[in-house]
């Protein structure tokens, strides 16, 4: 008995010991602030709070687990993670369960994966692998193998068609390239060849993909039809002013106004609580954690520790900000989470995932 | 070409930090942009999108188009809208929603069954909808409750549009009905992606022509931003988008025809279509009894809905499209065209047409209409008299190989493709159709008995049709083959512009047969109504040509030696009364096919309703029994309407 308490700071000391402390500080507020807001979107009913709960409890394990592993032996792993992703994305193609015109989930008897979200960790990933064992003999062709590894997902999640992953994971693909030294010339030739082909880009889109970006440039196009997500949040960040309305006050919450008020369009449902204020305050926080993510990567101490941290950290930064951006209206509508805030198990466990990465990556320079 | 810079750590460490400042800086340029929007639609926006969330509900009103008419070929309108008032209440606003409709009570008249639709549409709509609680307010009604609005939030009068269908059980069964949408119906239209142009709307087409011509008879949506009050007045308007109108419909169907035999229906059961050879336009169709379509427009009451459906005349279906029939005589002269093609008979050959006809080896004994026989015959005069036992031998001759290709060709046994939905595609017998049909049977049930012929050759059996088959069969024939695809819609007029889309204007397919045959068969059909024939009264002073062919069909099989005695069977079982017929017969505007049920032979019933048909038609004139009960025909101008049908 009397050892007990002794026994439970041992607990504590080794459960503590991988984890980085400024970054599960800012990542616990914006958990806790997360909390808040569900409960509101979710008309005060505590159901879905349990369920994030319980896969936030789930996914903080799997980050434990790899936050304690040496990143050398993460990074063994790449290969056959990237290959599993592939031929998983390839299973969609020919046998995918096709959800609203979209064939992005593969049915597994007791439950439904979405492999493209695999793919966000697995690329980069793979990438960093590569370039870590080529790092010595390093030529210019070894870009345009990279260049395919990060095609042959890409073009397999274009087809299903989910064009906001899609550019997700080649955005994803993008960072480790360059982090890991892309000359300047070929990234400023890439954007520069990429704003000429926007009209070739425009002709392939599909009809719906095309509205949406006609919605964001103008929503009172269509104000019943595709413009009205993006019309309704803005009415309620608008609407919420400097200070918000106050908690569970939203009357575009409450009245049915903001659609998937709990899971893409959450930032909708806070924003008009809020106000200016409370985006400010999660900015901030957000902005911390990139901070403290940017820190680690500083402080890497292998190609592939930088290339997979600087990946991880820039991947989270888009994530954040073209949730914000969609909401906000500045970015066309495209189904990304706003990373620890929406409900939704899949990017959650995706996000913690990158973060034990992270993690791991941090520890390993001690 | 060249290796990258990677061989200098000390350099590639510089870069590395570089591109480290480079994409935090982005980072947070980024970050103050979405800061700076923030800013935007918090501050210097906010006052306007306060108001916007501050009277969301109305801020985007839609505006409903018009449903589009339907009206007959010579413009009667046969479906109209017309504009009333109906109170309607939005739950989120009210307080106390039962002590607000006892207090609306005292104004206007709420029954019981007002009630109950409102409680049956409240618990399938969204609190903030508008939900009418009574339709169809009077004048005064609306004005009392308009004056004493203030007492009761989230009380409306609005003005709407209804549907009326005024020639209630005479369209039934052509127009169908429109209902409020409902769960279905809105997955539907929202996996359609319509979901948008339904917005504010209430009603969809569910049968008939108003579930098929849906899409052009919605129109579309238009929309109005508007600015309001807290009282939830508008002030102004913003922006206004305005509906465009659903199309209108013509019909090819003459509503006056329709009544006319409606008429010469009287209260008995059954079904007729006509069609116009030469277009494939239908000019009426009929299926008795119907039903008042109006019932159904906001919900029918559970006693309406239970008398419609316990009634043992089945009023609600749609007996023309599909009701299945055996088709009795009136396929011979199908038969007869199968015969001829196939060469299995001359024209000349003479047969015995005996009081019986037995198969090689058996005693069964299928036997004539006429007890005594008719001796021996030609097909024409088989035809003409209505011999079975001629036919009996034709098809044993013949075999079902020869008969079911041919017959098939004339459209039946499969849908016809008329703009209805529901079609039911009736039985064109053949061997692989009876292995399908009773595949979980056991083999002797499935196997084609050389017998099974025989009585199929005088159009019983396995032989079922639909009304709206036969009458398609017989308009082919009457057009020596140039086949279209029956359809109720002449034209879709653009509500905007006024242009016209001509629906099926070209035939569909053109039969192989030849000219000989369709003239050797039709003449025969036209000395049916000669004398000697089985509806020679039919042609007793007729001032045009016709051409046609009574038909008796089976409902019971009678016992081998018993005798049919039509009062001494319950009516459901006595036998259905066919005739099809079409004229003039060198140059047909008209073709019809005409079942009454339970009436006995084709001659007495379903004839004498062919020949008022096609005396109005053709020449304008209306049957003495039936002139005092019209409403649609203008006695004067029947002449005029007649000759304004061509």
């Amino acid at each position: 008995m009397t050892l007990q308490p002794h026994l439970i700071k041992r607990l504590w000391l080794a459960i503590k010991a991988p984890l980085d402390g400024p970054l599960m500080l800012f990542l616990g507020l914006i958990f806790a602030l997360s909390l808040v807001v569900l409960y509101s979107a979710n008309n005060q009913g505590l159901d879905k709070i349990d369920n994030k709960l319980v896969y936030t409890l789930l996914s903080l394990t799997i980050m434990w687990l790899l936050a304690r592993s040496r990143p050398q032996s993460i990074m063994n792993f790449a290969p056959p993670i990237y290959g599993i992703g592939v031929v998983l994305l390839l299973a969609v193609h020919f046998k995918g369960v096709t959800v609203n015109g979209s064939t992005r989930w593969l049915e597994l008897g007791i439950t439904r994966i979405q492999p493209s979200e695999i793919m966000k960790i697995a690329l980069p990933m793979m990438l960093a692998w590569f370039f870590q064992k080529y790092e010595l003999s390093m030529r210019w062709w070894h870009y345009l193998v990279a260049a395919v590894m990060i095609a042959i997902p890409c073009a397999l999640v274009l087809k299903q068609p989910d064009l906001g992953t899609t550019m997700l994971i080649a955005a994803s693909g993008f960072f480790v390239l360059f982090f890991v030294g892309l000359p300047w010339k070929v990234i400023l030739g890439g954007m520069v060849a990429a704003g000429a082909s926007m009209p070739v880009v425009w002709n392939m889109l599909h009809d719906y993909q095309r509205r949406r970006v006609m919605t964001m440039i103008d929503p009172m196009e269509d104000p019943l039809g595709a413009g009205y997500h993006i019309i309704q949040s803005m009415i309620a960040i608008g609407s919420g002013g400097p200070w918000g309305k106050g908690w569970l006050n939203g009357t575009q919450t409450h009245l049915d106004y903001i659609p998937e008020r709990t899971t893409d369009f959450i930032f909708a449902v806070y924003s008009e609580e809020f106000g200016l204020v409370g985006n400010i305050v999660l900015v901030i926080l957000y902005t911390l954690v990139l901070s403290r993510a940017m820190m680690i990567t500083a402080g890497a101490q292998t190609l592939y520790g930088r290339a997979m941290a600087g990946a991880i950290t820039l991947s989270f930064f888009v994530y954040a900000f073209v949730n914000m951006g969609m909401v906000a209206g500045i970015l066309p509508v495209v189904g990304v989470p706003l990373p620890f805030v929406s409900y939704g198990g899949t990017a959650t466990v995706t996000l913690f995932v990158g973060m034990g990465m992270l993690m791991s990556i941090g520890n390993a320079r001690r | 070409m060249r290796p990258t810079r990677f061989k200098n750590p000390q350099a590639e460490d510089g870069q590395f930090q570089l591109r480290l400042i480079v994409a935090y800086g982005f980072m947070l340029l980024m970050f103050c942009l979405l800061i700076a929007r923030f800013v935007w639609l918090q501050v210097y926006q906010y006052e306007h999108f306060s108001t916007l969330a501050q009277n969301n509900r109305i801020s985007l009103l839609p505006i409903l188009p018009n449903r589009g008419l339907i009206m007959d070929r010579n413009g009667v309108i046969l479906a109209q809208n017309y504009s009333a008032y109906t109170l309607e209440l939005v739950p989120s606003k009210m307080p106390d929603m039962n002590a607000t409709i006892a207090e609306l009570s005292k104004l206007v008249n709420i029954t019981p069954r007002d009630e109950k639709l409102f409680k049956k549409l409240l618990g399938e709509s969204k609190d903030f909808e508008s939900i009418p609680l009574k339709v169809k307010l009077t004048e005064e009604e609306a004005a009392r409750v308009a004056a004493n609005a203030w007492r009761f939030p989230g009380v409306q009068v609005k003005a709407r549009l209804f549907r009326d269908y005024p020639y209630k059980e005479l369209t039934s069964h052509v127009l169908g009905y429109i209902g409020r949408i409902n769960q279905k119906d809105q997955e539907r239209l929202d996996d359609e992606d319509k979901g948008t142009n339904y917005k504010g709307t209430n009603y969809i087409g569910k049968t008939g022509l108003e579930a098929v011509y849906e899409d052009d008879l919605h129109g579309q949506v238009g929309f109005e931003e508007v600015e309001t009050d807290s009282g939830g007045r508008a002030i102004r308007s913003l922006r206004r988008t305005p509906p465009v109108n659903g199309n209108n419909l013509k019909l090819a169907l003459d509503i006056r025809l329709q009544e006319v035999a409606d008429k010469l229906f009287g209260n008995r059961r059954g079904a007729l279509v006509a069609i116009d050879p030469q277009t494939g336009g239908v000019l009426a169709f009929l299926s008795k009894p119907g039903f008042d379509p109006n019932l159904f427009i906001d919900g029918i009451d559970s006693q309406s809905w239970a008398a419609l459906n316990n009634d043992w005349q089945k009023p609600m279906i749609n007996r023309a499209l599909r009701g299945t029939y055996p088709p009795g005589s009136t396929f011979k002269p199908f038969m007869a065209m199968a015969a001829l093609e196939t060469h299995s008979i001359g024209m000349h050959d003479v047969r015995p047409a005996p009081a019986f006809f037995t198969l090689p080896g058996s005693s069964h004994q299928f036997r004539d209409s006429n007890k005594n026989g008719n001796g021996s015959a030609n097909l024409a005069k088989a035809i003409q008299v209505s011999s079975d036992t001629f036919f009996y031998k034709l098809a044993w001759d013949m075999g079902i190989d020869k008969i079911a290709p041919t017959v098939g060709q004339f459209g039946l046994g499969r849908p016809t493709g008329i703009d209805l939905d529901g079609e039911a595609s009736g039985v064109l017998p053949t061997k692989e159709w009876k292995a399908k049909r009773f595949a979980r049977y056991k083999e002797e049930f499935r196997r084609w008995y050389p017998a099974d012929v025989v009585s199929i050759g005088i159009g019983q059996g396995f032989n079922s049709y639909t009304p709206l088959q036969m009458a398609n069969g017989i308009a082919t024939l009457a057009n020596d083959g140039v086949a279209y695809k029956p359809h109720l819609v002449q034209e879709v007029v653009d509500a905007r512009s006024g242009k016209s889309r001509l629906i099926a204007a070209k035939p569909d397919h053109v039969l192989p047969f030849k000219q000989e045959n369709f003239e050797y068969v039709k003449a025969a059909m036209q000395s049916v109504l000669k004398p000697g024939g089985t509806a020679w009264r039919l042609g007793v002073g007729l001032p045009y040509t016709m051409a046609g062919k009574t038909g008796t069909a089976q409902v019971v099989a009678i016992k081998q030696g018993a005798k049919y005695n039509a009062s001494a069977l319950a009516e459901q079982y006595r036998d259905h009364s066919w005739f099809v017929a079409f004229a003039p017969v060198d140059k047909p505007r008209i073709a019809v096919a005409i079942i009454v049920e339970n009436a006995g032979f084709g001659a007495a019933a379903a004839a004498p309703i062919a020949r008022g048909l096609f005396d109005y038609y053709i020449t304008g004139k209306v049957p003495g029994s039936i002139s005092g009960d019209l409403k649609t025909v203008p006695l004067d101008t029947a002449d005029d309407a007649a000759a304004a049908s061509d």
